[in-house]
């Protein structure tokens, strides 16, 4: 389908061991999608295997972007086709400036022979950094090197802007963001949303989703989705917790 | 083998430019294997003095006796053939002053690598060496008034040998070790400097390497010298392309500074993987003077270089700041050696080794202080970054300091571009040889700020190269 992210009937094992057991998601172009779920339920492998990271086993299924299947892609093609991944845990590169790498990021994207135009970059990327309330002298850091878990999630968002992708995952973004950051954060991303562009975001908290207000929520377990509701379903689960969406889960696989 | 006369040979061959490409066409060649009549042709080619043939001949018997050095290196230095190397090549051309007078073949290549743009942009100098002798060689003209000399080896020591003789030899002494034995037998080519008392080269004197025959040695011999307060910048350069064959590059690099002179010389090698690099290079840096080298070596089978500074004079300082690179199956084996022989002397050596799939580096680092002095410095700094577990590195650092007041810093660091951090790139969208292309040089940018400009250019170029071609 077009202007679509769809997984569908989706198996994926690591070292033997199955982590998600038929995961089927759907996620048109202008829509943001919450995944939540206890941890170790498979939210970020699906980030990663979605990504194209090689140490996950894909059985069975498919990932389509825009109705074109990027399975067994390389991460760049993957990135190139307009699939960004804002991830939990953003890896330090020493000594590369985030200014060079996001630099990097966005001639990578340019046809052969073309050259960025660096004035127009910097006015864009200070831009995106004022909006983001990332001091300017951040431009000459080297890549998440000693940066702090909030400051690491910001750069995350401010390459995400910077790329311009279609389908963007957002694994974790709000998790050690303060609270300050965290509304920061979420205005930057609902200034990114638009009928181009869909969002999947994964957290632990409803907080979050107060300021990136979701279209759905999806309640993920055991490596598959259990339940989807509209936002009150995340509200429900602040109250409730995780148990009755587990008991709910046991008494369905018994019940089979 | 016979001497023709130079000069009609020279006339001959510039007109039958058309069959450059052929190796054949060396007007000069001393035939393969090394005798003392090898030695005496390529004496008789360059019309050498009696002491230069002298010194040759008693060079060939030190060599013949010395041991390869492999109790402490490579055994793979057991695979170079002495009997099989050509060790003598030219085309018998006198080295053009004008670039329109290389021959075709030679300016193409030369033209590849950016030579004569680069002359134009920034050089006060430069020369350009193909297989034995320089083809190419050019000096500002008001450099030349100043009393800058700038030839080659044989120019140099016929020529002026009040200037060069006292020196020549005395840095690196032939018996220094088998392959600058090697050198002094066979030398030829090379940059001959001297630069006058008080004079300060704003921009750097350059010199291209160019091994272009298969089973080839190249020995070219430098000498450079700065008198009292001067300063210069040096920058040399170095290809071949890809040979079945092994070749073997054995340089010999002095540098003289005088009081309160300053000597900088920069190296980018990027010789092709079936090259032998043996080089021994030393500077002397007399009261308040100071010689820096900044090494930079890629691509090779087997590289061999510490470059070194006898701190000879109070308050002289020494310096070598290197980058290697390995890939698989080249075996980078580069350090430093900071003698220090007086007082108030300091150095510095900064090391950073990279190592890709198979390629090996090895650090070798030698500081002397000994008992008498005072207030001597040393500061070493190792890193080397691994890029897939099969890469090794091994650092063997000896320092040797005794005296009061001396003091030594040693810091060493390993560290991996793991799999994850590759991933993460390649999310943003770059391909896996950008990727490992931008760690390295995140790993060495720190130091490349202390290179100039148009060096670290070059050498970013060529690690982007590097890391595109070991992408499986
Ligand atoms: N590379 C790996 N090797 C072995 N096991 C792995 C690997 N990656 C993930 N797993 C396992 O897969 C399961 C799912 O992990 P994943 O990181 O996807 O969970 P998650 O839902 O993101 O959890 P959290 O909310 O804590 O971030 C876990 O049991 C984890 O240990
Ligand atoms: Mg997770």
């Amino acid at each position: 389908m077009n202007n679509t992210l769809e997984i569908k009937n989706l198996n994926v094992s690591i070292d033997g061991q199955a982590i998600l057991k038929d995961f089927s998601l759907s996620i048109p172009k202008g829509e943001v999608h919450a995944l939540m779920g206890p941890n170790g339920t498979g939210k970020s492998t699906l980030a990663k295997v979605m990504a194209g990271h090689e140490d996950y086993t894909v059985e069975s299924g498919d990932i389509l972007l825009d109705g074109d299947s990027i399975l067994g892609q390389e991460p760049d093609v993957i990135s190139h086709a307009g699939l960004f991944l804002a991830f939990q845990y953003p890896m330090e590169i020493p000594g590369v400036s985030i200014a060079n790498f996001i630099r990097a990021a966005r001639q990578s994207r340019l046809p052969e022979g073309e050259q960025i135009k660096a004035v127009e970059y910097y006015k864009d990327l200070y831009a995106k950094m004022d909006a983001l309330k990332i001091d300017r002298s951040f431009t000459a850091r080297s890549l998440n090197e000693g940066f702090s878990g909030g400051e690491k999630k910001r750069c995350e968002v401010l390459q995400m802007s910077m790329l311009d992708p279609k389908y963007c995952v957002m694994d974790e973004t709000d998790s050690g963001l303060d609270i300050d950051a965290l509304r920061v954060v979420a205005d930057g991303v609902n200034l990114m949303r638009n009928q181009a562009r869909a969002f999947l975001v994964i957290t632990h908290y409803q907080r979050l989703l107060d300021y990136i207000v979701p279209d759905v929520v999806h309640v993920m377990y055991d490596g598959r989705i259990v339940h989807s509701g509209d936002k009150d379903l995340a509200k429900e689960l602040e109250v409730k917790g995780y148990d009755w969406v587990k008991e709910e889960f046991t008494d369905a696989i018994v019940g089979a | 083998m016979s001497n023709s006369n130079l000069q009609d040979e020279a006339i001959r061959v510039d007109t039958e430019k058309g069959n450059f490409s052929y190796p054949e066409d060396y007007q000069f060649d001393a035939g393969i294997g090394l005798t003392e009549e090898t030695i005496k042709y390529i004496s008789d080619v360059k019309d050498d003095d009696d002491w230069v043939r002298d010194f040759r001949l008693k060079a060939l018997e030190i060599f013949k006796k010395k041991a390869m050095p492999t109790n402490w290196a490579d055994e793979d230095l057991e695979n170079i053939h002495f009997d099989e190397i050509r060790y003598y090549l030219s085309k018998g051309q006198v080295p053009a002053r004008s670039w329109d007078d290389v021959p075709d073949d030679v300016k193409e290549t030369f033209e590849r690598l950016g030579i004569p743009e680069q002359e134009r942009k920034f050089l006060a100098g430069v020369e350009a060496q193909f297989d034995s002798e320089a083809s190419y060689s050019r000096m500002k003209d008001d450099l030349e008034k100043e009393g800058v000399i700038f030839v080659g080896s044989s120019e140099g020591l016929a020529k002026y040998p009040e200037i060069f003789r006292p020196y020549f030899g005395k840095v690196i002494p032939t018996s220094d070790n088998k392959f600058s034995a090697l050198n002094s037998a066979t030398f030829s080519g090379g940059s001959f400097i001297y630069v006058p008392k008080g004079v300060k080269l704003k921009q750097p004197l350059q010199a291209y390497f160019r091994i272009n025959a298969e089973n080839f040695g190249q020995f070219e011999r430098t000498l450079i010298i700065a008198d009292e307060g001067s300063e210069i910048t040096y920058m040399e350069g170095c290809t071949a392309p890809k040979f079945e064959t092994a070749t073997l590059h054995s340089a010999v690099v002095e540098l003289v500074a005088l009081k309160n002179a300053k000597i900088q010389y920069i190296t980018v090698q990027n010789w092709s993987s079936n090259v032998f690099n043996l080089v021994t290079k030393r500077g002397m840096a007399d009261e308040g003077a100071e010689v820096k080298w900044i090494d930079c070596n890629i691509g090779s089978r087997l590289t061999m270089k510490y470059p070194g500074v006898v701190l000879k004079g109070q308050g002289a300082r020494g310096e070598v700041l290197s980058i290697a690179l390995a890939n698989d199956g080249q075996h980078q084996d580069t350090g430093a050696k900071m003698m220090h022989l007086a007082d108030n002397t300091t150095s510095n050596i900064i090391s950073k080794s990279i190592s890709i799939g198979e390629g090996r580096s090895t650090y070798r680092g030698q500081v002397h202080m000994p008992k008498h002095l005072k207030n001597c410095k040393n500061n070493t700094e190792c890193d080397a970054l691994l890029i897939n577990t099969n890469s090794r590195t091994d650092t063997y650092p000896a320092i040797t300091t005794r005296g009061q007041n001396n003091t030594v810093q040693h810091e060493a660091s390993v560290s991996k571009v793991s799999a994850e951090q590759i991933f993460y790139m390649m999310q943003r969208g770059l391909s896996q040889g950008e990727a490992m292309s931008l760690a390295v040089n995140g790993f060495v940018n720190e130091l490349m700020k202390a290179f100039p400009m148009e060096y670290s250019v070059e050498l970013k170029r060529l690690i982007d190269m590097e890391m595109e071609g070991s992408v499986g």
